[in-house]
């Protein structure tokens, strides 16, 4: 008895197995379909919309005030970013000015809400990996950002502070110092974070050469922010189409060389450093004046003016009930949320509410692009490639 | 490089030009002039639009063409910004970009789940974004808010069971016409 050449090869069949929905990696409901050849991902089929809550056609049914707080609940770890977003594009459809002292409240909370998506981004993704001590510190310094979430709005998180026609509220007395002390302070935590991760040996041997993306193929697929920028494009909306008062800020943009993991890690943590820089300068620069527009067909009147002038009563029981009507048109208003570009396509039709509100979310776009660059990596870095990507499914799903 | 609709017209003929808030430029195209324009568009030295943001699907109820399919595109070299619009009723395909675009796949999946336009070439046009099993449109003007079932958990058999929305008094829009 011999044996023929053929019984000594055998060809094996791939092997699919089921991601989620239910992963403690998957950052939510994520469905992967994985096709493995071994222990190496051929293939990977994101199912997704398990959160999928029809923000979009709930909005054509509200007003344009009530619209306002499902941005929050679209990427709820960077809420005011989003609803910066909206309240841009309604502002430009119905063309109203913000007062300065607004843009620079705006300019503050956008980017405290940057430093607390990226330390979720960056805490999340380590525990992923396998560190858990960056996420528990992390998640110490989001307490104290959402603490000043809650002090300007009453809600730590879904804030609804940010409004067409400028910010709900005025800043209270004292946050302004409580925040440079954050700020102060915040930096020797991103050290200490970075002395955890930035050499360690583990953390580089999961995430250097993984999930590399050119540029060309972050171009190809539509990616923005993080991903864009770790890929070695200087591509930032906050530099390219300024709004508000970026343009008056200086900051910079940082950028990676090779694309993979470990780069997009460094980008985030020294957009956390340049986030803290334009916070000191817009503590700095910022003046008394009125918060949101003066026009009360457009923004509410001050609860003293209501309660004492029957013009501002009017204007007030109109605006939270009928809303005001945005002349017909329509824009597409993007801007840098801490996770990429996030866009507001806004339809207006001389009505209350918006005829058509698409809301472009780069996380949907990053998601598309995992089949590439999961392609034959292992198994287990395709969980640090979701961690990279920083997915969160209220805005994936809508 | 500046956009002129003169030189634009050359590699993207396009029907009419609009101009929103000053500074939005937007190309109104045939569907048969669709995947031409945005080969030269996106290939062109002077132009390369090599980036599309997103694809929106707009539902004109009652008018002539039903759906409005509106393409986001960036020049990240010249730092520009273009919306492409094509129009088409219920009837006819709209040609996948996604030869163009290999991103525009899951846009225009998402705007296939929610409008049910019909994408020609894209190899993958599952549904997205609505359940496994889905009937209907729902970004469509004419599907109500509410949507037609419900997913219940059902005590006596202990499963989860679709069963059809009922209430009690209709949805209420309040439309007053003023010009506040």
């Amino acid at each position: 008895m011999f044996l023929k050449k053929k019984d000594l090869t055998k060809k094996l069949k791939n092997f699919t197995i089921n991601f989620g929905p239910q992963h403690p990696a998957a950052h939510g409901v994520l469905r992967l379909i994985l096709e493995l050849e071994g222990e190496t991902v051929k293939k990977a089929d994101a199912h997704i919309g398990l959160l999928h809550r029809g923000t979009e056609k709930l909005i054509e049914y509200k007003t344009y005030m009530q619209a306002l707080p499902y941005f929050d609940r679209l990427d709820y770890v960077s809420m005011m970013a989003q609803e910066h977003t909206y309240s841009l594009a309604v502002e430009k459809l119905a063309d109203i000015h913000v007062p300065e002292r607004a843009q620079v409240i705006r300019v503050l909370f956008l980017e405290i809400t940057r430093i607390l998506n990226h330390l979720l981004a960056v805490g999340c993704h380590a525990m992923d990996v396998g560190a858990m001590t960056p996420f528990l510190w992390a998640f110490e310094e989001r307490e104290k950002l959402m603490e000043f979430y809650e002090r300007v709005s009453g809600a730590r998180m879904h804030a609804a502070y940010i409004r067409p026609g400028g910010v709900a509220l005025d800043i209270p007395i004292g946050l302004l110092d409580d925040i440079y002390i954050f700020a102060k302070q915040f930096i020797t935590r991103l050290d200490e974070m970075e002395e955890m991760l930035t050499t360690n040996r583990i953390w580089k041997e999961r995430l250097v050469d993984i999930g590399v993306v050119s540029a060309n193929t972050a171009v190809e697929y539509g990616f923005s922010g993080v991903m864009l920028r770790g890929s070695g494009i200087p591509w930032d909306l906050r530099k390219q189409y300024s709004y508000e008062i970026y343009d008056k800020i200086n900051f910079l943009i940082p950028v990676g060389i090779n694309g993979d993991c470990y780069d997009r890690y460094l980008v985030r943590v020294e957009e956390m450093r340049q986030s803290v820089k334009i916070i000191n300068q817009v503590i700095n620069i910022i003046k008394d004046g009125p918060i949101k527009t003066q026009n009360t067909k457009l923004s509410p009147p001050s609860r003293l003016e209501m309660k004492t002038s029957m013009e501002s009563l009017i204007h007030h029981f109109k605006y939270y009930t009928e809303g005001f009507s945005v002349p017909a048109g329509e824009t597409y208003t993007c801007t840098e949320a801490p996770k990429g570009e996030f866009g507001v396509y806004l339809i207006s039709n001389n009505t209350a509410r918006p005829y058509r509100c698409k809301i472009k979310a780069p996380g949907f776009a990053h998601l598309q692009g995992l089949n590439v660059m999961c392609q034959n990596h292992l198994i287990a870095d395709v969980v640090t490639i979701i961690g990279t990507q920083d997915i969160v499914f209220g805005e994936i799903d809508r | 490089m500046q956009l002129t609709l003169d030189s634009l017209y050359k590699t993207a003929p396009f029907l009419i030009s609009q101009k929103f808030n000053k500074t939005e430029l937007c190309l109104i195209l045939t569907v048969s002039n669709l995947l031409f324009s945005l080969t030269f568009i996106k290939k062109h030295i002077g132009y390369q639009f090599n980036l599309l943001s997103c694809i929106s699907g707009v539902d004109l109820l009652k008018s002539k063409y039903r759906f409005l399919i509106s393409y986001e595109l960036l020049s990240i070299l010249f730092n520009n910004k273009l919306r492409l619009k094509i129009f088409i009723d219920e009837f006819n395909a709209i040609p996948s970009i996604t030869s163009l675009f290999t991103n525009a796949s899951w846009w225009e999946r998402e705007i296939w789940d929610m409008y049910g336009t019909f994408f020609e070439h894209n190899i993958d046009l599952r549904r997205i974004l609505t359940d496994y099993g889905f009937e209907g449109y729902p970004l469509r003007k004419d599907f109500p808010l509410s949507g037609f079932y419900e997913l219940l958990f059902n005590l006596n058999i202990k499963k989860v069971e679709s069963v059809p929305v009922f209430f009690a008094q209709d949805y209420r829009s309040f439309n007053s016409e003023s010009s506040w």
